[in-house]
């Protein structure tokens, strides 16, 4: 590549940091497009974010399954300023919190017009593939 | 209730807003110092210390020495912007265990000067962290996060952002009859520092929907200290005691199926009203951490002041103004929106919670006897941590 040696590098998203074993999993099921999430095989309790053990018991062990990718928008918000470069240059962006239809809530960024979204709006999840591993976007049904 | 174990005695806020060259340190220092005279004590009488680190990591093992004082307590909590109600309640523990007599609070902090951009700027970090890795690629900001409460509890009940925006407004004309924050203001480089209308909060820019740049708090440089002592110790001091009747602690985090209008409030209130004997409605001063507009909604309902959905109602018609009667008076020193917010502004609460229960504010409530503190640290749309301190003058449950 004959990157011109003045050019600034593009802006690049930030991604989660490694080794962090609770999370590492769920990441690199992202690289095969598969969303995860965990649910204790003693108490049933679904877990998110992932980790090694049951918060809802003590004798649990949380097993990974894959999620369908679908939900709702539970809230959301347009984020119009930013100082981080990256984010900077995507203004306006949305992120939002998704409860997905298997019962946990992550957050995510929602590739949507920001006047055309509402709360409880149906939405699917997409990726952004990077390096290792898939960032989920997700997007209105 | 019991009689209650300790009270506030000396307090001082740093006047300016804009420290001119001063550090952190010199700032708690000098807070210290005068917090102390307020009182009429010494560095001599402190025997106790709480610190949240804002000035330096680990500060604990450094501020007594900074300060010249031999504390046989050292709590170093440090839960953000609510740390020094924590700090408060600890000290009230502490001291009704025996163990400490004079608990010195600071803050200092330089947060103006160093340009730091709290609401807006890059808060991912890069720990190698299970929540951060969750969410830092999607590049939510500090005000982002408290929008999607916002967003959730317009949709949820119905508020609007004429109802957010009275809040604004309500703390910008407490604000104008205060001559700190006024200079304050113009010091951070606030053009036309004026009473605003909920047009002006609309109509200013969004930063994060439905949040727009009136309805965040300003950043500021600032500090301040609060000196707790025993009732043998407030016996014998010069200022009129603000006595801390009922603490509560709680945090809260994001859990799959949690409704996220409700906040960690809803647990520190009713335990500091249980041990205060008193309920939200006895109160006359509302010191409620103002990060923004919808942190002191949420808040309000969540402390019992309004039912769960109806602080919207609630705040209009200028319900929360220190002159309006049925209060309470909210942030009668123009709270962090509008007087001071140098990144933490919980030591702040008890500050000006102290001065109206002397009769002492710039916006005095005639005969205010009962007031709340309630600090708000962290984010309020994912994980944060909460303390209610409930304080009174003498003889106010009486």
């Amino acid at each position: 590549m004959n990157a011109m040696p003045d050019e600034p590098a593009p802006p690049e998203r930030p991604l989660p940091v490694f080794p962090e074993p609770d999370t590492e999993p769920f990441w690199t099921a992202t690289a095969e497009h598969r969303l995860t999430y965990q649910v204790c095989r003693a108490c049933g309790q679904v877990v998110f974010h992932p980790r090694r053990h049951c918060p809802g018991c003590i004798s649990g062990e949380p097993e990974w399954r894959d999620s369908a990718g679908r939900g709702t928008v539970y809230t959301f918000t347009v984020v119009r300023q930013n100082g981080h470069p990256f984010f900077r240059a995507r203004i306006p962006y949305v992120v939002g919190l998704i409860d997905l239809d298997e019962g946990f809530r992550m957050m995510a960024e929602i590739a949507a017009e920001p006047d055309a979204l509402h709360v409880d709006q149906r939405v699917t999840v997409g990726w952004e593939d990077h390096p290792g591993l898939s960032v989920p976007v997700f997007r209105p049904e | 209730m019991a009689a209650p174990a300790a009270a506030i005695a000396g307090i001082h806020e740093f006047e300016k807003r804009a420290a001119g060259g001063l550090s952190p340190l010199q700032i708690k220092a000098e807070c210290a110092a005068r917090a102390l005279e307020d009182a009429g004590l010494t560095w001599a009488d402190v025997d106790a210390v709480y610190d949240a680190s804002e000035a330096g990591r680990m500060q604990g093992l450094t501020i007594a020495e900074y300060f010249g004082v031999t504390p046989r307590v050292l709590d170093t909590t440090a839960v953000g912007g609510s740390s020094y109600e924590f700090h408060a309640a600890h000290a009230a523990r502490d001291i009704a265990a025996g163990k400490a007599n004079v608990a010195l609070l600071t803050y200092g902090s330089t947060a103006h000067s160093d340009r730091r951009a709290i609401g807006t700027g890059w808060r991912g970090g890069s720990e190698a962290q299970p929540a951060a890795n969750m969410e830092r690629p999607y590049g939510l900001t500090l005000v982002g996060n408290y929008a999607m409460v916002a967003r959730r509890h317009m949709a949820q009940y119905g508020t609007t952002p004429e109802q957010l925006a009275e809040i604004a407004v309500t703390t910008r004309r407490h604000a104008m009859r205060n001559p700190q924050a006024v200079a304050g203001l113009a010091d951070i480089g606030i053009r036309n520092v004026r009473e605003i209308s909920v047009d002006d909060v609309l109509g200013s820019r969004l930063i994060a929907d439905p949040l727009h740049l009136l309805e965040c708090c300003i950043v500021s440089d600032g500090g301040g200290a609060v000196v707790i002592v025993s009732p043998a110790v407030a016996a014998g001091i010069r200022t009129r005691p603000a006595w801390i009747l009922g603490t509560g602690e709680a945090v809260g985090y994001p859990a799959s199926g949690a409704d996220i209008t409700s906040t960690a409030a809803a647990r520190s209130g009713p335990e500091a009203f249980g041990q205060a004997g008193l309920r939200p409605e006895e109160i006359d001063i509302a010191m409620i951490y103002d990060s923004f507009t919808i942190t002191v909604l949420a808040i309000l309902e969540d402390l019992g002041f309004a039912k769960k959905g109806e602080g919207g109602p609630f705040a209009a018609g200028g319900r929360l103004a220190f002159d309006h009667p049925g209060g309470p008076a909210l942030n009668t020193d123009g709270g962090g929106l509008s007087s001071n917010h140098p990144g933490m502004r919980g030591i702040f609460l008890l500050i000006e919670a102290t001065r109206q229960l002397r009769g002492e504010s710039t916006a005095q409530v005639p005969g205010a006897r009962l007031a709340v503190a309630h600090g708000n640290g962290g984010q309020l749309g994912t994980r944060h941590a909460a303390c209610t301190v409930v304080l009174g003058t003498d003889g106010a449950t009486g």
